[in-house]
């Protein structure tokens, strides 16, 4: 049963009595990532297991056991740790648990098979925080998710949770939290980068009797999922910025908007809510201050311009979920009319913090323009992917090498594609620059949400930038003229080139239609929907002359401008490619070299990936001459041990 | 009811507040191309025709007229080179959708577009929510809508309430600049018009 707390010193009597329970601090625990990339890697199995070994092996009620939030380390999950050692098991099945319970939790000894490997020195450790991936991180808003049950509010509280709203309430004023709020530099995670105390301040200017308060979970950015991870993993530290928010700027009712694709968000923040009500953490008189708010949760129903605030704001007045021009603010004019505050999930879960620790130790973090520590997810080419937690300021090579670990399979790294289909890709010359807000624009991207896409010598520019355009495509909300039909004919243009129909001023046309789009469209959507295309033309002009004027894509990936052909000198006519080939393209036979026959290839690649290493006969060519079939049947040439 | 004062291409104005900076134009005598902009209806800010250049203190920006309040000591340029670019080239964007249309070719001569560089992809809709907005705002009748997102956003008729209100009233008829709705049902327009009022070409 739920105590309700009458007041701070009822939430610290809590908090003891929590603390002092027998079962915290005395006893081991063993921790599973339960967010959702550990749970398709079936962490669920893996909790069960270790109920059931720590049953079978006699460590019943010796050591407890924790479902929690993302780790981050995605890549490998599922991801235990066994603490108090902290020892990190990454990619941990079922059936590896009866040896992790017989070995470590009572012979204290490691096995080394499941910890992790330094894929260029083979080098092990064991330890969660001598992991690259974790060493060269500073986990501040995410680091609590590999403590903490989503699901229990008694682990928040046990980890200092809801501290900073009794502060807030109990020695604070309204205006002192948002002084301090502002006096941070706090700005906006979800993509523009706005003051949030800034923001906070015209709400509670704009003279109204009702206000509002909503969290931004609508993360539609491909790629990126670190709200997603945070409102899974730790609910009650974004649920407690909002309360605090709501404080400050005199909002008595707060929404969370959780997008339609993520359920377990939407059930951890819905029972968060509920246990916060229980507690009297949310309702009437919240921690006897006099002070009142209620929030409700609203489900997206799956469109990614609703991410954009008037958007946003039109889905939960239960309107279709389209921008409006917003010559006057939704922090004046939102929701119904009324002055209403949003802010992205990870901004919310920043405020905990500022108001525990102070301005001053926040301002110490990160850069000029841009304090704190931001979320990043890794995803794409990179060896270690995930979400990555780093002071603003860090370069994008110590993310991409010293976290991430390279780029896999010994290829080159090219680019990095920052902020989601309205950010831009940066080439390798710009690794070394200290990243935040204003660098990444400086540069011509943007920090968005924080995806960053890692990509490698495979991958063509043309055909990234075609990508996010069609995705655009269907995304955008078709209202206005230069997002619609720019968008369209933008990615006409693009499946042009990368089909090898490209023709001269198309590069000049696309730069023209970008800037119109830029000028005129109506909401940040448009306006930033050409940034992947002027990017690319930017960075890799050279790409799209190739397959413009060549006919050739560089990076040999645009299906229509490669051909794939077998070189008789390496050929030994082992007869792979031949049994592979879909269509029947691969001619040749039994001590026969092989050869392809163009008409009948489709370019699925099959030969190119079946040919065995040692041959490597088959040739992907881009923008060359194919050499002719042979005019009669080529006995081998090439010795079959290569 | 309060005025403010500003100033579009070189003239001053005052004006009540709350109007728009087309207001303003308009009340100037200046005309600023429109193509989703109806006296009876609420702004819109679709087409983005309307599109001018404002400046307050040092900052220059683009912002479409129609839905812009105006404010005091704001400095508008309805025709400046910037300006005069994205019209161009919502002009072509727009020819793409809807080819030999006299709406369209007009405003086309006025800045010196006579074609569009893009791929045609002719279904006469450029979306400027004439007819969905008329229905609901002034018809109450809610008859026709949106459907679908993105570039493939097109309008639809409701067809429980099309089937009963449409046959009667084929009032959004005139107000369609590319006479898709007479185009697609039988030809015959509202107010005594016929298609070839709407197209450039007799044989559209």
């Amino acid at each position: 049963m739920a105590t309700l707390l009458g007041s701070t010193s009822d939430l610290e009597r809590l908090r003891k009595k929590i603390l002092d329970s027998e079962d915290r601090g005395s006893k081991p625990v063993v921790t599973v990532c339960c967010g959702t990339g550990c749970q398709a890697y079936g962490s669920q199995k893996v909790m069960q297991a270790f109920a059931d070994e720590m049953e079978r092996q006699g460590l019943a009620g010796k050591v407890m056991s924790r479902g929690t939030g993302c780790h981050g380390f995605c890549e490998r999950g599922v991801v235990v740790i066994l603490f108090p050692d902290e020892i990190c098991y990454l990619g941990v099945k079922p059936d590896d648990v009866a040896e992790i319970v017989s070995k470590t939790l009572i012979g204290k000894e490691i096995v080394e098979r499941l910890t992790y490997e330094d894929l260029a020195t083979g080098h092990r450790c064991a330890k969660e925080g001598d992991i690259p991936f974790y060493k060269h991180q500073s986990r501040l808003i995410f680091g609590n998710n590999r403590f903490i049950d989503p699901k229990s509010i008694e682990d928040y509280i046990a980890w200092d949770g809801y501290s900073a709203l009794a502060k807030a309430l109990s020695k604070m004023t309204p205006k002192q939290v948002l002084d301090e709020v502002k006096e941070a530099k706090l700005r906006g995670r979800g993509g523009g980068g706005f003051p949030a105390g800034t923001k906070w301040e015209t709400t509670r200017d704009a003279p109204s009797d009702k206000k509002y308060v909503i969290v931004n979970c609508d993360e539609g950015d491909p790629g990126a999922f670190m709200d997603r991870s945070l409102m899974e993993g730790n609910p009650h530290s974004v649920l407690e910025g909002l309360i605090i928010g709501a404080y400050a700027i005199g909002a008595h009712e707060g929404f969370v908007y959780v997008r339609q694709e993520y359920p377990l968000a939407t059930e951890n923040i819905l029972l968060a809510i509920e246990q916060a009500e229980a507690h009297g953490l949310l309702g009437k008189n919240i921690l006897g201050s006099g002070f009142d708010f209620t929030v409700q949760v609203h489900r997206g129903a799956g469109a990614f311009v609703s991410g954009e605030s008037s958007a946003l704001m039109a889905a939960i007045e239960g309107r279709v979920g389209e921008p409006r021009p917003k010559y006057i603010r939704t922090a004046v004019s939102g929701i119904w009319g009324r002055p209403s505050n949003l802010n992205n999930v990870e901004t919310w879960a920043n405020v905990p913090l500022i108001i525990n620790k102070g301005a001053s130790w926040f301002k110490a973090i990160g850069t000029e323009g841009s304090k704190g520590t931001k979320i990043f997810s890794l995803v794409g080419k990179v060896n270690n992917t995930g979400l990555v937690e780093v002071p603003m300021g860090a370069t994008l090579r110590q993310i991409i090498y010293d976290i991430g670990a390279g780029i896999p399979d010994g290829k080159k790294f090219k680019a990095v594609q920052t902020g989601g289909p309205s950010g831009g890709c940066i080439p390798e010359r710009h690794l070394d620059t200290a990243i935040d807000f204003d660098a990444l624009s400086a540069l011509g991207s943007m920090m968005g949400s924080g995806g960053l896409i890692i990509m490698d010598e495979d991958t063509c520019m043309v055909d990234v930038a075609r990508y996010f355009t069609s995705f655009l495509c269907e995304e955008s909300c078709g209202q206005c003229i230069p997002c619609r039909e720019g968008l369209r004919q933008m990615s006409a243009i693009l499946k042009n080139i990368t089909e090898g129909k490209g023709q001269e001023g198309d590069v000049e046309l696309l730069e023209e239609l970008a800037e119109v789009m830029s000028d005129a469209s109506l909401c940040a959507l448009g306006q930033t929907a050409a940034n992947p295309v002027l990017s690319t033309i930017k960075y890799f002009r050279d790409e799209y002359e190739a397959h413009v004027k060549e006919k050739r894509c560089p990076a040999k990936n645009c299906k229509a401008l490669v051909a794939y052909y077998i070189e008789p000198d390496k050929c030994t006519a082992c007869g792979l490619c031949l049994k592979n080939c879909p269509s029947g393209a691969v001619k040749g036979g039994k001590k026969i070299i092989h050869w392809i026959n163009q008409v009948e290839c489709t370019k699925c690649g099959i030969c190119f990936e079946v040919c065995p290493k040692r041959f490597r006969a088959v040739a992907k060519l881009s923008g060359e001459v194919i050499p002719p079939p042979p005019q009669e049947p080529m006995p081998v040439v090439a010795q079959q041990k290569g | 009811m309060k005025t403010v004062t500003l100033e579009i291409d070189g003239k001053e104005v005052s004006i009540e507040e709350g109007k728009t900076l087309l207001d303003a134009a308009k009340s100037l005598g200046i005309d600023v191309p429109t193509l989703c902009h109806h006296d009876k209806l609420a702004p819109h800010g679709g087409c983005r025709m309307c599109s001018v250049e404002i400046t307050k203190g040092k900052r220059a920006r683009v912002v479409a007229s129609c839905v812009y309040p105006v404010e005091d000591g704001l400095v508008v340029k309805t025709e400046s080179p910037r300006i005069i670019k994205i019209r161009k080239m919502l002009v072509e964007l727009v020819m793409a959708c809807s080819p030999r249309t006299k709406a369209l070719e007009d405003l086309g001569a006025r800045y010196g577009v006579t074609g569009t560089r893009f791929k045609a992809e002719e279904n006469f809709c450029i979306l400027c929510g004439l007819c969905v907005r008329y229905c609901a705002e002034v018809k109450q009748a809610h008859a026709i809508g949106y459907a679908g997102r993105g570039v493939t956003r097109r309008i639809a008729f409701v067809p429980e309430i099309a089937s009963r209100t449409c046959m009667s009233c084929r009032e959004c008829f005139a107000l369609c600049p590319t006479a898709k709705l007479p185009r697609e049902t039988d030809g015959v327009c509202f107010d005594g018009l016929t298609i070839h009022d709407f197209v450039a070409e007799q044989n559209a």
